[in-house]
């Protein structure tokens, strides 16, 4: 298990894969709204958290459907279905390594956009916390939309539209927890209710998309 | 005599011919007798005016467009557990018109709430989830439609239904959760049952009624041909195979 | 006959045109498939020569 998550996190590094992509995303996402919605620091301020958590959801989107193509392509996924590890074992693993390499990298950089957003000061902490809290949940839950659309040859537009009605919850609360935060109001319900769904998604997620994939596979 | 019987494709198909006509025929009585009654006999309310006349649609749609999706649920897992065809199919029939009713529920919501709350669109709790239902039900459509293989689309589907499921009675929540902020004494829900008074109750009764006889026969319309199509591909399957 | 709408006349008869519109087209998109489909089944049927599911 640990050996796979060293080799998908290796590939995902290596390969000019999706590594860079999504955080130049994230980067541009920051630099675009700015420049549409004018530079005045008030409005920037009031919509900053709301862009960054979007900004992230979007970078984390970008990536997925190369979760389990890759392999499906070169018949490494069989390799993996008929492998003495569990299946279940193996998504939550894939999921880990995309969150390493997405999520975590996004919650690193995001007090820097932060900073072009204009995002009030109190704001940065709990940037960073709900990021961390909630971005793993992206990352399992797109690896159910990825499992769901993995035999199928233009995938990509259609996980959007499977992933993003379920990204719902964890944007809402992730937003709120940030923007409270700002406004230095307290923050405990929301993040709890991210957390919560995050050790939700990644208990249960895992079992819907392994047999998502046996059945992709059959 | 149970009622698995009529998973059986051939028992559904007699036993839905001989029902169809009647179900129907009670959907456009009731939608007929509701509306008209409802349109022409009823007063307007003292505060809302005319536009309570727009209830007899928007609640009857926004009820059944929940319960499609439910129904859907059901369906999907009886095909998981029990791999009843029929039972898949009928999942894949009722979608359109889950969809059809919240869209019906959007756009009147949206006609009913320029005059009473004068905006079109308020990121109101009700609405916004509603949104996002019909977002679930194309997501939906889209996957039965992307996959070939008809078992695979329905297990894919089945799975779908179930996680999509939990998250939109999640999303919902968040929703409520996410709108106190913003305009709170939101109270533009639509007071249901509690405060319709008997004049509007029944017509509303009747609409219900109306809608809900109308998915039935909709959904038993559509399953027979999504049977149809089944047999078509298989017959067609055989013929190559010589 | 016609009950008096007054100035609300556009978003009450919207409102039913709007829903019986969406209704009238998912039950008449729903009827032609259903035709289509026991035609073309129909055509299938006489030509493999097998004994019909159903009228």
């Amino acid at each position: 298990m640990i050996a796979l998550l060293i080799r998908d996190v290796r590939l995902a590094v290596r390969a000019g894969g999706g590594f860079g992509l999504g955080l130049a995303f994230f980067l541009l996402v920051a630099v675009l709204v700015p420049l549409g919605v004018g530079p005045d620091g008030g409005t920037l301020a009031r919509i900053a958290p709301g862009i960054l958590w979007v900004g992230a959801l979007l970078a984390c989107l970008l990536s997925l459907d190369r979760l389990f193509a890759l392999d499906y392509e070169d018949g490494s996924l069989d390799l993996l279905v008929t492998a003495p590890i569990p299946l279940e074992g193996v998504v939550a693993v894939k999921a880990l390594a995309h969150w390493m390499v997405t999520g975590l990298p996004l919650t690193l950089v995001a007090p820097v956009l932060g900073v072009l957003l204009n995002l009030p000061a109190p704001g940065y902490f709990w940037l960073v916390v709900s990021l961390a809290l909630g971005t793993p949940a992206l990352s399992v839950i797109g690896a159910f939309g990825a499992a769901l659309t993995v035999g199928l040859k233009r995938g990509g537009l259609l996980l959007s539209l499977l992933v993003l009605p379920l990204y719902v919850p964890t944007l809402i609360f992730g937003a709120e927890a940030v923007k409270r935060g700002a406004e230095g109001m307290a923050t405990g319900t929301p993040l709890a209710l991210l957390a919560a769904i995050t050790a939700g998604a990644a208990a249960l997620l895992p079992f819907a998309a392994a047999a998502a994939i046996r059945i992709n596979l059959r | 005599m149970s009622l698995w019987e009529y998973a059986n494709p051939q028992k559904f198909m007699h036993l839905s011919r001989r029902v169809l006509p009647f179900v129907a025929g009670a959907a456009a009585l009731c939608l007929i007798v509701g509306l008209v009654w409802g349109f022409f006999a009823t007063p307007n309310d003292y505060k809302q005016g005319p536009t309570v006349k727009i209830i007899y649609l928007h609640v009857p749609a926004a009820m059944m467009a929940i319960n499609a999706w439910v129904m859907m649920l059901v369906a999907s897992l009886i095909w998981l557990i029990r791999r009843h065809h029929v039972s898949a199919l009928t999942a894949k029939a009722a979608a359109p018109v889950g969809l059809v009713f919240t869209l019906i529920a959007l756009a009147t919501g949206a006609l009913w709430g320029q005059p009473m709350w004068g905006t079109w669109w308020a990121w109101d709790p009700r609405l916004t989830s509603f949104l996002i239902l019909a977002l679930f039900y194309l997501g939906y459509i889209a996957l039965w439609a992307a996959v070939d293989d008809p078992d695979t689309a329905a297990d894919l589907t089945g799975i779908l239904c179930i996680v999509g499921s939990v998250f939109a009675l999640l999303s919902r929540y968040a929703v409520n959760f996410w709108n106190q902020g913003l305009h709170q004494g939101a109270s533009l829900s639509l007071d249901k049952e509690e405060n319709v008074s008997d004049v509007f109750w029944f017509p509303l009764l009747v609409c219900i009624a109306g809608f809900v006889l109308m998915f039935v026969a909709l959904v038993l319309l559509r399953t027979r041909t999504e049977i149809r199509a089944r047999r078509l591909a298989a017959l067609i399957a055989r013929e190559r195979m010589g | 006959m016609m009950p008096d709408l007054g100035k609300y006349a556009d978003a009450v008869l919207g409102s039913y045109a709007v829903s019986l519109g969406l209704i009238a087209a998912l039950v008449g998109f729903s009827l032609w498939q259903g035709v289509r489909m026991r035609r073309a089944l129909a055509v299938a049927e006489a030509r493999t020569k097998k004994e019909p599911v159903d009228g």
